[in-house]
This record gives C-alpha cells, sequence and structure tokens, in this order.
C-alpha cells in the first residue's frame, strides 16, 4: 500500500494553497449528492424559471416601468432572482450538515486534516454550484422576451455572488453547529433573517418606492450592494455598484468565514 | 507514541459541570495495542476524542505522534486514523464514494484510493454493497464501513471507540484479523475502547481500565487476573466434617474472603486462589490429610470482570455509573 508515502507527499501544504485544495474535495464530496441523483438538478433548474414567469408579469403592471430606472422590468428583475437563488441556496448549507451532526458524519470529517476553513467553503460552494447552471439558464431563456444578454457580467456577477455565498454558507454552517440538537433553531433564525434581508435589499420590489426608514435600513444591508452589482453587470457596464458588490461580498466571506472558524472551535470546548 | 500528563475534561452542562475525565497519565509505545475498558459514561470515548483534537482538554497536555494536541491538533490530525463510536459514512452517500473521498481527504491520488476502498470492501465482506447508500446499510453493515473509513489511509496510530459493537461473532473475528494485519505490516499502534471483556482479554496485550473518569489498573490482561482477581475455586466437603478445612482454606485464600453455603448435607466454600491451577492439587492433598476429602472441585480463571469487581466491587456489565 502506497498510503503512508503519498500522505507525506501532498499534505506538506500550508496556508491558503492547503485551503484551496481541501475546498476542492469537500466540495466534491457534496457535489457527488446531485450528480448521483440528477433528477433534483431538474427541479431546482426549473423553479426559478415558474417564479420568474409568474412573478415577472405581475411586478410590471402593478409597479410600472418608471421606478426601475429606464431598464425593462425583465432587465431589472432577473438579476434580482439571481441574488434570490444564491440566498435561498447558501443559507441552507447548514441545514445538510444537521443530518451528519446527528451521525459521526461530521465527527469523522473533523478528525480528518482538512482545514477548517475549507469544510465551510466547499459546502457553501456547493449551494452555490448549482445558481451557475440556473443563472445562465434562467438568462438564455429571457433573451427571447427582450432581455439582453452580456454573457461575461453575467459570469462576473455569478462570481461575486459566490464569494458572497461563501460568507453567508459558513454563516448557516456556524449556525447549525451552535443549534446542535435543536434544529428548530436553526429554520427560526434562518427564516426569521432571510426575510427581511431580502426585502431591505430590493430584490422583489424597488426599494426606491418605499418609506424613507426603509430605504435608510438598506444601506445598512450588504445584499443591497450585492443586487445593486448584480443590477449593474446584468444590465452589461461595470462601475461603482459593481465594486460595493464585490466589497460587500468580500466583507462577508471575512466575517462569516471567521465566526464559523471560531463556531467549530467552540464546538469542541 | 501517546504520552498524556493529568489529561482531564470537565463538561458544563446548564451550569451542571461534569467530570468526565479527571486527570489521566497515559503512555503508549509504538507498536503497542491497548484496549481501554470500563463502563458506560468512564470516560473512554472523552478520552478518546481529547488524543483525536475533537475535544479541547480543560487541563493536563497529551502528546500524540510526537505533537502536542493544543499547540498543533492538524498536525496530530494528519498522523492518525479515527473511528468514532457513531457512524461515519453520510447518509445519502454512496458507500464507495465516501470510501474514495476520504482517502482523498487524507492526500491519497485517486487510483490509490479507489484500489484501497476496492480492497478494504472486499475483505470487509461489502464488495456487494459498494453502490449502496449508506442510509440503506444494516447495523453492522454500517460499522463495516466505518472500520473501513478508519482504515482508507493506514494511519501509523489508529484509534477506535468501541469497534466491534453490532457485529455478529464472523464479523468481529474478521475486523480483528484486519487490525492485527494492519500491526504485523505497518507496525500500527492501536487504541481501542471495548465493551465485551473477552476482547479486551484476548486481543489486546495491554488493558487500561477506567471508571468514573479514572485510571484504576493498567498492564496486561494476564496480570491484572493473577495479580487482583486469581482463579475462582469451589470445593464441596461433607458438612461433618466442614469445620476441619475451613482454617486450611482461609489460610489459602490469604486474607481473602471464603464464603459458604451448605446444602444436602454438604457445604461449599468459595475463595480466590492466586495461581489456582498450581495450588489446587496440593490443597486438595490437604484437605484430604486433615480428614475434609473434597468431593467436588471446580477451578474458574477469573476473567477482567472479576478484576473490575475487585477494583471497585462493582460488576462493570451492570456497573454504569449514571
Ligand atoms: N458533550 C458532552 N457534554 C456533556 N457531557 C458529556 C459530553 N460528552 C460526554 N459527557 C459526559 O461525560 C461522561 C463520560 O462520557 P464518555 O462518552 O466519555 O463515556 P464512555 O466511557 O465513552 O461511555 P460509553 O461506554 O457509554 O460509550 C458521561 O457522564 C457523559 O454523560
Ligand atoms: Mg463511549
Amino acid at each position: 500500500m502506497a498510503a503512508h508515502g503519498t500522505i507525506a507527499g501532498t499534505r506538506e501544504k500550508h496556508g491558503l494553497g492547503r485551503v484551496l485544495h481541501d475546498t476542492r474535495y469537500v466540495f466534491w464530496r457534496e457535489m457527488l449528492l446531485p450528480l448521483r441523483d440528477p433528477f433534483s438538478l431538474v427541479f431546482s433548474l426549473l423553479q426559478p424559471l415558474v417564479f420568474l414567469g409568474l412573478f415577472g408579469p405581475l411586478l410590471g403592471a402593478a409597479v410600472g416601468a418608471p421606478a426601475f430606472g429606464g431598464q425593462s422590468t425583465l432587465q431589472w428583475f432577473l438579476p434580482g432572482v439571481v441574488v434570490m437563488i444564491a440566498l435561498f441556496g447558501t443559507s441552507m448549507t447548514g441545514s445538510n450538515l444537521q443530518y451528519e451532526l446527528m451521525t459521526g458524519s461530521y465527527e469523522r470529517i473533523l478528525a480528518t486534516p482538512l482545514s477548517r476553513s475549507s469544510l465551510m467553503i466547499g459546502r457553501a460552494l456547493k449551494e452555490w454550484a448549482p445558481l451557475v447552471v440556473q443563472g445562465l439558464l434562467i438568462a438564455l431563456v429571457c433573451i427571447p422576451f427582450g432581455f439582453v444578454f452580456h454573457p461575461l457580467h453575467v459570469v462576473a456577477g455569478l462570481v461575486i455572488l459566490g464569494i458572497f455565498g461563501i460568507g453567508l454558507g459558513a454563516l448557516s454552517y456556524a449556525l447549525a453547529l451552535v443549534s446542535q440538537n435543536k434544529e428548530w433553531i436553526f429554520w427560526g433564525v434562518q427564516q426569521t433573517l432571510l426575510f427581511p434581508l431580502m426585502i431591505l435589499s430590493g430584490i422583489m420590489l424597488p426599494i426606491e418606492a418605499g418609506p424613507g426608514w426603509m430605504q435608510t435600513a438598506s444601506l445598512f444591508n450588504p445584499l443591497t450592494y450585492l443586487v445593486n452589482a448584480e443590477r449593474e453587470l446584468f444590465a452589461g457596464s461595470v462601475g461603482t455598484d459593481t465594486l460595493l458588490g464585490l466589497l460587500a461580498a468580500a466583507v462577508t466571506a471575512a466575517v462569516g468565514l471567521a465566526v464559523g472558524v471560531k463556531a467549530i472551535s467552540r464546538n469542541i470546548r | 507514541m501517546i504520552h498524556t500528563d493529568k489529561l482531564a475534561k470537565t463538561f458544563t452542562v446548564k451550569k451542571e459541570t461534569v467530570d468526565a475525565v479527571k486527570g489521566v497519565d497515559i503512555d503508549v509505545a509504538p507498536g503497542e495495542l491497548v484496549a481501554f475498558l470500563g463502563p458506560n459514561g468512564a470516560g473512554k470515548s472523552t478520552t478518546l476524542r481529547m488524543l483525536t483534537t475533537l475535544l479541547t482538554p480543560t487541563s493536563g497536555t497529551a502528546r500524540v505522534a510526537g505533537v502536542d494536541v493544543t499547540a498543533d491538533p492538524a498536525g496530530v490530525r494528519a498522523r492518525i486514523g479515527y473511528i468514532g463510536q457513531g457512524n461515519g459514512g453520510g447518509h445519502s452517500f454512496r458507500v464507495i464514494d465516501e470510501l474514495v473521498m476520504q482517502g482523498r481527504f487524507y492526500g491519497m491520488n485517486s487510483a490509490d484510493a479507489l484500489a484501497r476502498a476496492r480492497e478494504l470492501l472486499q475483505s470487509l465482506d461489502l464488495a456487494d454493497l459498494a453502490k449502496r447508500t449508506v442510509i440503506k446499510l444494516s447495523g453492522g453493515q454500517r460499522r463495516r464501513m466505518d472500520v473501513a473509513l478508519g482504515l482508507m489511509h493506514s494511519p501509523r496510530l489508529l484509534f477506535l471507540d468501541e469497534p466491534s459493537t453490532g457485529m455478529d461473532p464472523q464479523n468481529r473475528a474478521n475486523l480483528w484479523e484486519h487490525i492485527m494485519r494492519m500491526r504485523e505490516e505497518h507496525g500500527t499502534t492501536i487504541v481501542l475502547t471495548t465493551h465485551y471483556m473477552d476482547e479486551a482479554d484476548s486481543m489486546s496485550e495491554r488493558v487500561i481500565i477506567i471508571d468514573h473518569g479514572r485510571i484504576i489498573a493498567d498492564d496486561t490482561a494476564a496480570r491484572l487476573k493473577a495479580n487482583l482477581a486469581g482463579d475462582l475455586l469451589a470445593v464441596e466437603v461433607a458438612a461433618a466434617s466442614a469445620a476441619g478445612v475451613r482454617g486450611l482454606l482461609g489460610r489459602a485464600a490469604a486474607g481473602g474472603e471464603v464464603s459458604e453455603n451448605s446444602y444436602d448435607g454438604v457445604v461449599r466454600f468459595r475463595l480466590r486462589l492466586p495461581e489456582g491451577a498450581r495450588l489446587a492439587p496440593g490443597l486438595l492433598l490437604e484437605m484430604h490429610d486433615a480428614g475434609a476429602p473434597a468431593q467436588s472441585l471446580e477451578l474458574k480463571p477469573p476473567t477482567l470482570d472479576d478484576v473490575f469487581l475487585e477494583l471497585t466491587g462493582r460488576n462493570l456489565r451492570e456497573g454504569a455509573n449514571r
């Protein structure tokens, strides 16, 4: 058996290289779930289309074009849907962990030399990965309805969402750890936070249409900057909004990972 | 390979503290096979979790494979293998996928990982189940998969927390064959916990008995039994002549207790006799000379349960702490 030699050979990496290396394997393990069961992917692809098809027309009729800063309803709304999918997906990172916490599976993986950050990043990216396909698919489907598709900008937007997703996924991971053996806490907190954050970011309805306090509150919501960045990118330009969005995503990732690593080490006290 | 100094763990649950491990000193040399034996709640798993960096010690120190568990937990993890008390496979994953990924986590390349996984599945009698999802395995099958997970990267130091629980006798034997082969081929150091006394007795050279978070004995099974328990001897003599051998048997027990009960005109004496097999023939002659020939004799070698009873006054099987 060559195992001894192999371990010595590849476990020498440190720091960031190590995290990236380990993240690949954590991500790959998680991806085996949807890949071995591809039907689940079909449904996750259909859902955003249904949402877009039903909600989009209503929105256009109810709010009216002027609120969208001169963009078509679709052009304005689609980036919001993509952010929403990212939000729902990556905030679920901890829910899949809950099952592993109940059996010995989490403990088994914790006992491996995998870096602690990679455990969170790999899992968060698995929730983000379908979004790449989903995002590109809805963009393509919407072209006949007047959506103008800027592929490179959209890809850049998805990358920013991935960075944000790592942060949100890590927070979700931490939440699952602190609510261990009390699953309802996880769901309670996740749901309670998700909706206000979503509404106060102008994902579904333009925040400019709301009262002043809402607009002020939205300034403290990282999601707002993310949504604005996605709108700018999907419209085919790169500017201040994009940079602010990237910054918000990076800050979320840094905070999320710090909280997550703390939660992991607190859990072994 | 392992050295601990007053290693201790206190849990706090809702302001109540549980002293799960109360300062244990453990030394394990490379290549040793050591079994932790103790009742439920004794602190076996907690000790193992501290040694495998899954719990931070409250106080004391531990060096595992030359690395301090608090200073460099990642370094410890890279040098050991761990099979926990729970099932390690993720419910929705396929058996073979989990094994291969486990190998990858430890830095094996994919060809090696796949070959090793197949080899282990074959020898742990799981080959037909390679593509099953974990949730569809029986309890014993899952336990065997756990063992396969722990053996994937052929660690030099392996911790096993009740590895054989839930396995049928054949698979238990199979598991031991694996453990023994790993020792022979790689000189693997093995630390395990078990509830099966016969297992601790026959398989490991060294038994560490833990009770209430403390080590109360640490020696080879043979020496523990010889020093602490001795063989259990039961002799029967006619009631009329019993008085003649009471003193004799008392001396043979060397200060130990001699119990007697009588029925049907016979008195049955029971006592612990260190090195019973060697001493019993002489004792029979002495009893004969004292006018009380034995009518029957029963000599039972001691078990580790007897050792535990001797040490704690409680039975290991029914001796759960909490
Ligand atoms: N995470 C925890 N929080 C609080 N108390 C704990 C925790 N883990 C273990 N304990 C307590 O510590 C004590 C020792 O537990 P441990 O699991 O080490 O026992 P054990 O010897 O492995 O028992 P068993 O044979 O049942 O597996 C028990 O009283 C247990 O209730
Ligand atoms: Mg235990």
